[in-house]
């Protein structure tokens, strides 16, 4: 029998039914995650469920006092999970945009984050931030960032960064499972990603990469989109005569060094595809510790793809020149030979 | 209170303007022509025309996601912000922005803003500095029923009044963010009962009457022109399309677009009041319609045969020095 494949965001819709019905604890909110507070004529079925969708049909299984639309209040309701995690919900907050977490920083920064270790650990925050992250939709410099980086910085957090529905699903089941503060990332333009998802729930551990690609002449480590982008740098590659082993590190705090250094140990080469902008981003670190803990292993210099210094244009070709492709991937890769 | 005709036309031509553009920004946007998020502002024309009349070009401005009638109204020109939407090297912000950052610093735009809550500090920023020039300056500060429960507006308002700036709130109180009524997610029935906890003249109004907005707005600029401080004026109104394009809009109650596109429109109404009482005649507005219909396909061609811009553009204006 054909295995069952789910897009991007069923997926996550599937892993957030599953736990909600297993732990009456959960609760989602957000702005229009159900949609259509009180409007009488849809008689609590939901409006939107979600601004892409994928929240759908929660609210009907689980009524509007688990699924709560919240006013744009991101400081106000971002806290408010915080608070509610810390005395005993398991909240799934979404953050439509990761660019509005500028709004409600103090509330991640300084409270979520830190409550515990202030604290002298009386405190856990089990709470789930879900936020869509990325370029490539055209919607300019405040909708389109990839904040992985700068929430990976900060310890108290963990960040979770997917590429397919089947590590969607199991990393959010993660996640929510999880006694501390995830965010969770979700590219915008996973949308219409396919792939095979099992019914039952079923958990991935954080900190456990996982090989998307064996290949022995080097070593790609790719965060997000740029997993898909260095698949298809490797198949480009294939044709050059180089074989590339893919590294999805799927969770970036905790992270995952043994499987990056075994791998670079075997290839003795390393790219690191990372959509975030190139200062102080999860690829330099990644560099910095197989500079630290395999330099004997690397026979080129690491190679780093990122975006540019730069906030995320506009205009469909500035955005595509912005964007780390296959083509630069590849290129990258090549220049080690 | 009497609008003199030379106004009246302008205010006609400003809303025509608006409806016309937006229509086709619609339309183009269909065709895929436009990229990105597109929110229109069709509905609520009375609220940013009855608003500008009342300010000349040295007055400031902040707007929202939702800003192209706020630009039009400023008179930011319509081929700049057509070539814009399109992503074109010749936009007003070289294509960099789209329609969610149109911003023309020689209008006094200081931007459309992708963060709902974004403008209201950055209007007091502007009245601040006008304050401190001694300019008689002022700053209007758009912002949707949705963006008042945002702490920045709240933090903003309180700012503005104990400063006592040049600032002009305005509630675009359209009954809805995104799919959520304003019902639910707002503590009062009216936003601009929030403004005596925070010492200042608060007023409600039917933001599809010209005239209300454009005579409250008259008060309150010339308060805050005076140096009297900061108002808050809710304008009740109607967006006639969905959040952004592509909205199914199962939120909205039966009859309820078509009622607000017909006799709650605000340009229809307008159109009504003129000529029934002689003010303006049929053909002074038929010819201001041709004009309008002229200009915009006039800035959708420009638009198409702009080219886009030279992909070196997208290292530059990151500092003053590159
Ligand atoms: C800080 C922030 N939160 C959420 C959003 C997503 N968003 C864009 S527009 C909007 C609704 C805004 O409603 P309102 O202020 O009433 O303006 P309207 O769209 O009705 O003009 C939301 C939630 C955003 N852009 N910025
Ligand atoms: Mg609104």
């Amino acid at each position: 029998m054909a295995e069952r494949e789910l897009n991007f965001g069923e997926a996550l819709n599937e892993a957030m039914r599953q736990e909600m019905q297993r732990d009456p604890k959960v609760v989602i909110m957000g702005e229009d995650v159900a949609g259509g507070a009180d409007v009488d004529h849809l008689e609590g079925d939901e409006a939107w469920g979600g601004v892409l969708g994928v929240t759908k049909g929660l609210v009907k299984e689980f009524g509007r006092e688990r699924v709560i639309d919240t006013p744009i209040s991101e400081s106000g309701f971002i806290g408010a999970a915080v608070g509610a995690a810390a005395t005993g919900l398991r909240p799934i907050a979404e953050m439509m945009f990761v660019g509005f977490m500028g709004v409600c920083f103090d509330q991640l920064l300084n409270q979520g984050a830190k409550l515990r270790y202030m604290f002298g650990g009386k405190a856990k925050v089990p709470l789930v931030i879900r936020t869509i992250c990325g370029g490539g939709y055209r919607a300019a410099a405040q909708h389109s960032q990839v904040l992985h980086s700068l929430f990976t910085h900060i310890p108290g957090l963990k960040t979770v960064v997917p590429s397919t529905p089947y590590d969607a699903k199991g990393l959010l089941i993660s996640a929510i499972r999880d006694d501390d503060l995830v965010i969770f990332f979700e590219d915008i333009t996973f949308g219409g990603i396919k792939g095979a998802v099992p019914e039952e729930d079923y958990s991935i551990p954080f900190g456990k990469a996982d090989v998307k690609r064996a290949g022995e002449d080097v070593t790609i480590v790719a965060i997000g989109k740029m997993v898909h982008h260095s698949l298809a740098a490797a198949t480009e590659l294939e044709k050059q005569d180089k074989s590339a082993e893919v590294i999805d590190p799927r969770t970036l705090s905790p992270f995952d060094e043994d499987t990056v250094l075994a791998s670079v140990e075997k290839t003795g080469r390393l790219v690191i595809a990372d959509e975030s902008h190139p200062r102080c981003n999860v690829a330099t670190d990644i560099a910095a510790m197989v500079a630290d803990k395999g330099f004997d292993y690397l026979n080129a210099p690491i190679k780093m793809v990122s975006a540019p210094h730069t906030p995320v244009p506009f205009s469909p070709p500035l955005e595509d020149h912005y964007l780390p492709n296959p083509q630069k991937i590849s290129e990258a890769a090549l220049g080690l030979f | 209170m009497d609008i003199p005709k030379d106004k009246l036309l302008w205010i006609y031509e400003r809303m025509q303007l608006i409806r016309v553009f937006e229509t086709r920004v619609s339309t183009e946007f269909g065709k895929g022509k436009i990229p990105g998020f597109v929110h229109l502002y069709a509905g609520e024309e009375a609220v940013a025309v009855g608003i500008c009349a009342n300010l000349t070009d040295a007055d400031y401005m902040t707007s929202t996601h939702r800003g192209h009638g706020h630009c039009v109204a400023k008179g930011v020109d319509v081929r700049g912000m057509m070539a814009e939407l399109f992503g074109k090297a010749t936009g007003i912000c070289k294509g960099k922005g789209g329609s969610m950052h149109i911003a023309d610093m020689d209008k006094g735009m200081l931007g459309a803003n992708g963060i709902v809550g974004g403008g209201p500090p950055l209007a007091c920023g502007s009245g601040l500095t006008a304050k401190t020039n001694g300019t008689d300056q002022v700053t209007i500060c758009f912002f949707g029923d949705g963006a008042s429960e945002q702490g920045t507006l709240h933090e903003s308002l309180n700012l503005a009044a104990i400063w006592k700036l040049p600032i002009i709130f305005v509630a675009e109180n359209n009954g809805y963010a995104e799919s959520t009524p304003a019902h639910y997610h707002c503590s009062v029935e009216n936003i601009a009962d929030r403004a005596a906890a925070y010492n200042m003249p608060g007023v409600t109004l039917d933001g599809n009457d010209l005239f209300a907005v454009y005579e409250a707005a008259h008060e309150a600029v010339a308060r805050a022109r005076a140096g009297q401080g900061p108002s808050l004026l809710e304008c009740k109104t109607y967006r006639h399309y969905g959040h952004f394009e592509g909205d199914a809009q199962t939120y909205k109650i039966a009859g309820e677009n078509e009622r607000y596109q017909n006799e709650l429109d605000p340009i229809k109404r307008f159109t009504d009041a003129v000529l029934s009482r002689g003010l303006v005649s049929e053909a002074e507005m038929a010819d201001i319609d041709g004009q309008v219909n002229a200009a915009i396909d006039e800035a959708v061609k420009f638009a198409e045969d702009s080219p886009f811009p030279e992909v070196q553009e997208t290292f530059t204006d990151v500092y003053v020095s590159y």
